[in-house]
């Protein structure tokens, strides 16, 4: 009943199935080596505003776009009726024509063309392919009124903010005569007020009789705007309940998402032999980070937090909270607007403001999107390991190939990156020896201090555990590593302490004793630090209006 | 700064146990092709092509004379098509140096004819020009932002323009034959009188030498790293054909003049860029920013330092292939270079370079460069026309880049 994983495809005890809109069943959905969905069930009520919860890679997004066709007909299992009848949506255009839109989180608009021509972009009002200037703008400045954007439908979509191109997107949909509509994450780049605005603009399409599913991180925001809610866990449905029913509380919804499995997937953290060193390996001083185009907007928020030699100190926070914005900003300011803040190794404050002098500080970052910021694909295993050490590799500026060679060859043995050889191509791989060759390149460099963004991701189990025996190995060693992760097992396996981020803040931080998942999930989503109790109270309600 | 992990971490679920015997001789070769494809077919399409003209010219296009002409007549392209093939191997383009091999050209003919420089001198002060006018598109392109496309292009307006201010719409000439010497003359004689040019066939067996030194010591260090060396009858194999091609060619240069001098030049460019993109740090790094920009960042490349210095380079070339061409022809002219770039660019691309970068060799570009050439030379022996020889070329760069792409996505890559 509560936090335990129930039988899987346990359905919501039926509604009577005639005000159901949509009715999703036994969804199953395979990619090559993962099975990101199995048997889940989604049923949404007519007129009715439905979260959907699940920790990042739980299966929400996917789900998603089964449903609207971005994953055509065949390419998954089971059945999805919507309005009563049977779906079989070969692409987006056709759940569109059902009147099923969804909203990414990356808006899909073209900034060069104006409000009115995305509204009505592949919808053009036209007379043999003559675009009806009139009837576009007068069909485009009422929609605008509907979402209730003061506009020119003739502005420019790049010279609006990103709260007002949201409503854009909302108008675009309208204009498609939606009656399911569905929101990826919509707040996720919003200030307080505008998501504000944008959840009431939801409830007041709720009461014209559309229909949303709206996907969020952000507890508080589902208590104020949804009805009910369907929890995700691993490809797996939860549970359903009603956000109206007394025993629906933020616990529940934090232990459904989070589960209750931890088993002996990590390998025993080496006890620290590091003699305590009078100051902290790395030490980050309220760190200010401002969004790369939107100066204004802080990314990464006042962030202090520090790393011993030999410690292992995790960041958990959902998509969004400015976790990776953090590490690479630190790391040469490779991200956002430097606003304020100072960086400490060994006590003393370092200059971190180009790559070459972060590496030259002793620190390494190892990418979470290791295919666009890792690696060279088309390069050999050999060259990719060396590519952040090649200064130190050469002599007058020739690299000793053979010495590369070999250093590469010891990183294949040791790390057991399964490659034919060292000079096979690094896309040939598959995603955990890629990972293992990102890892090496860094390792190779010599850092104090690694940190790690995802280090897992998109990794098989088995190399998983090699990932964080090497990892222990590097604590062994006396260096200090800070490992960003959105798998809480993960940073309660692995790490000594672990920080909590949401919205660019720091909001928790806590010692692998008093750590666990539900403290972790409750303190990342809020978006300021809370005063946490050590237990948090069993039955604590949700709140209903902020 | 320990890079050692020590001992092999346990293993929860390893299931990579080495495979055990050494696989068949037939699915190495075919894995060793596979992997090398382009190169491989460009050095198979130039046979096949050397070989239809060869039948098709009744043996005119190998004979001696021809073989001499050939390399003359195909030098300049070939030092910009290294120069742009590393220029593609960064991400980038370069359209304007049919432009500046002219107006180095020019330059140099007003400072030798009409100043009386004496040319050595001449030289050096035109390969400066030459890498000042790459430095210039180079910081355009690296510090100030705006696409090499455009910025080449500029500059590809622009140094014509200035060649025929510099030469009033003149031709100018002659050059001083010192010049002359060194850009269509070939080594000097020594030793007793042969039937062959003794200099050449010295060069010859050195080149051979060479060759088989670093084969037979590349194959040892293979074993090292589990790269499964060739088995040794392929590999005596590849040695006999190898030395057999260099003996071919160089029997055939020294049963004429002997080996001209821009060839020896072309040899040392092949051999340094070859070397310089293999192991310096610098040649690695084009390689990584080509490939992956925001990863080389993230790993410390200072890509602007590199993408400056990529033009720079390729400025000097264009000013060296500008002096090859106007002492050829023992004169500067307004009209020279035309399509140059072009050339370059349909070289480096049939020698395997890829439009998003990253990819190719310096070998490559020369073999493609040679492909064209022996193209246009064969077209010219048996009397088809420049019509004709255009649209035959421009198959051939699209049959070329064609097969790539289709061979890439029967791999799945």
């Amino acid at each position: 009943m509560t936090g335990e994983a129930p039988a899987p495809g346990g359905a919501p005890e039926g509604d009577a199935p005639g005000d159901l809109v949509l009715d999703m069943r036994s969804i199953g959905k395979a990619f090559p080596g993962v099975k990101a969905l199995s048997g889940v069930n989604l049923r949404v009520g007519r007129g009715e505003v439905h979260a959907l919860c699940g920790e990042n890679g739980a299966g929400k997004s996917t789900l998603m776009k089964v449903l609207s066709g971005v994953h055509p007909y065949g390419s998954y299992e089971g059945e999805i009726r919507y309005e009563g009848e049977e779906c079989r949506f070969r692409d987006i255009r056709a759940s569109e024509r059902r009147g099923i839109v969804i909203i990414h989180q990356e808006l899909a608009l073209v900034p060069q063309l104006s409000i009115a021509e995305n509204i009505f972009l592949g919808h053009e009002s036209a007379r043999r392919g003559v675009i009806a200037w009139p009837e576009t703008l007068r069909r485009a400045a009422g929609l605008l009124r509907r979402v209730g954007l003061d506009e020119h439908p003739r502005t420019r979509v790049a010279d609006i903010g990103v709260s007002k191109q949201q409503l854009v997107e909302i108008a675009k949909a309208l204009a498609k005569d939606v009656g399911l509509l569905i929101l990826d994450e919509p707040t996720a780049a919003l200030n307080d007020e505008d998501s504000a605005q944008l959840l009431e603009l939801i409830r007041e399409l709720k009461s014209q009789g559309i229909t949303s599913i709206i996907i969020s991180h952000k507890l508080n925001e589902i208590a104020r705007v949804a009805d009910s809610v369907t929890i995700l866990r691993d490809g797996r449905t939860v549970e359903t309940l009603d956000l109206g029913a007394p025993e629906t509380t933020e616990e529940r919804i934090i232990r459904g998402m989070v589960g209750r499995s931890l088993d002996n997937r990590f390998p025993d953290r080496t006890p620290r032999t590091t003699p305590p060193a009078p100051a902290p390996a790395l030490e980050i001083r309220d760190w200010t980070v401002g969004h790369p185009v939107d100066h204004q907007r802080k990314v990464v928020d006042g962030v202090s937090l520090r790393v011993e030699r030999g410690e292992i100190v995790g960041i958990a926070g959902l998509m969004g909270a400015g976790r990776t914005e953090l590490a690479m900003s630190v790391f040469g300011r490779s991200y956002g607007r430097y606003l304020s803040g100072t960086v400490l190794r060994d006590g003393t404050e370092t200059r971190t403001r180009t790559v070459p002098e972060a590496v030259e500080a002793g620190i390494a970052y190892v990418t979470e999107d290791r295919k666009h910021y890792g690696l060279n694909l088309q390069d050999s295993v050999t060259r990719n390991i060396s590519l952040a050490s090649l200064p130190r590799l050469a002599r007058r500026g020739v690299v000793d190939s053979h010495r590369e060679r070999v250093l590469a060859e010891g990183f294949r043995r040791t790390m057991k990156i399964r490659a034919r050889n060292v000079l096979e191509q690094v896309g040939r791989l598959s995603g955990g020896n890629q990972q293992k060759v990102v890892l090496a390149k860094w390792i190779l460099a010599g850092p104090e201090v690694l940190i790690l963004d995802e280090p897992t991701r998109g990794v098989d189990v088995g190399a998983k555990y090699e990932i964080y025996t090497v990892i222990d190995r590097l604590a062994a060693e006396g260096r200090a590593v800070l490992m960003i992760s959105s798998e809480l097992p993960e940073l309660l396996g692995m790490c000594d302490r672990v920080y909590t981020m949401a919205a660019g803040r720091v909001t928790g931080e806590s010692s692998r004793a008093e750590a666990d998942q539900e403290l972790l999930m409750r303190y990342m989503t809020h978006d300021t630090a809370v005063p946490a109790p050590r237990h948090p109270a069993p039955h604590e309600g949700l709140p209903d209006e902020h | 700064m320990s890079t050692d992990l020590g001992p092999t971490p346990p293993a929860a679920t390893d299931g990579g146990r080495r495979r055990g015997a050494a696989p068949a001789v037939t699915r190495l070769l075919v894995d060793s092709v596979r992997s090398n494809t382009r190169q491989y077919g460009m050095l198979f399409a130039l046979g096949l092509i050397v070989l239809l003209f060869q039948i098709w010219t009744g043996g005119d296009l190998l004979l001696p004379r021809n073989v001499s002409n050939l390399v003359l007549q195909n030098s300049y392209i070939l030092i910009l098509a290294i120069g742009m093939m590393i220029v593609i191997i960064s991400g980038h383009i370069d359209l304007s140096v049919g432009s500046l091999t002219a107006l180095v050209g020019a330059v140099a003919a007003v400072l030798m004819v009409e100043h009386h420089l004496s040319w050595p001198l001449a030289v050096v002060v035109t390969l400066l020009i030459g890498a000042a006018a790459g430095a210039l598109q180079g910081f355009f392109i690296a510090y100030v932002g705006i696409p090499s496309f455009i910025v080449t292009l500029a500059g590809m307006l622009l140094f014509r323009g200035l060649t025929e201010i510099f030469l009033r719409g003149q031709t100018l000439g002659p050059f001083p034959e010192g010049l002359q010497k060194v850009a269509n003359g070939f080594l000097p004689e020594v030793g007793p009188v042969t039937n062959y040019h003794n200099l050449t066939l010295l060069l010859g067996i050195g080149v051979i030498a060479l060759v088989v030194n670093q084969e037979v010591r590349n194959r040892g260090r293979q074993a090292e790293f589990d790269l499964a060396p060739l088995p040794k009858n392929l590999f005596v194999l590849k040695l006999v054909a190898l030395v057999a091609a260099i003996t071919a060619a160089t029997l055939l240069l020294a049963s004429y003049k002997g080996a001209p001098v821009v060839l020896l030049v072309l040899a040392v460019l092949l051999v340094c860029f070859g070397y310089v993109m293999r192991n310096v740090v610098v040649g690695r790094h084009v390689y990584a920013i080509g490939g992956n920009l925001p990863a080389a960042k993230l790993s410390g490349v200072k890509d602007r330092k590199v993408t400056f210095a990529v033009f720079l380079n390729m400025g000097m070339l264009a000013a060296l292939a500008g002096l090859v061409f106007a002492a050829r022809f023992n004169a500067a002219s307004p009209k020279a270079g035309i399509n140059f770039e072009l050339e370059a660019i349909a070289a480096a691309f049939i020698g395997g370079a890829s439009m998003s970068g990253g990819v190719g060799t310096v070998l490559g570009a020369v073999i493609g460069g040679l492909v064209l050439g022996v193209l246009n030379n064969g077209m010219n022996l048996v009397g088809i026309g420049t019509d004709w020889q255009q649209v035959i070329k421009g198959l051939a760069l699209l049959a070329a880049v064609g097969f790539d792409v289709w061979n890439k996505r029967r791999a799945g890559a």
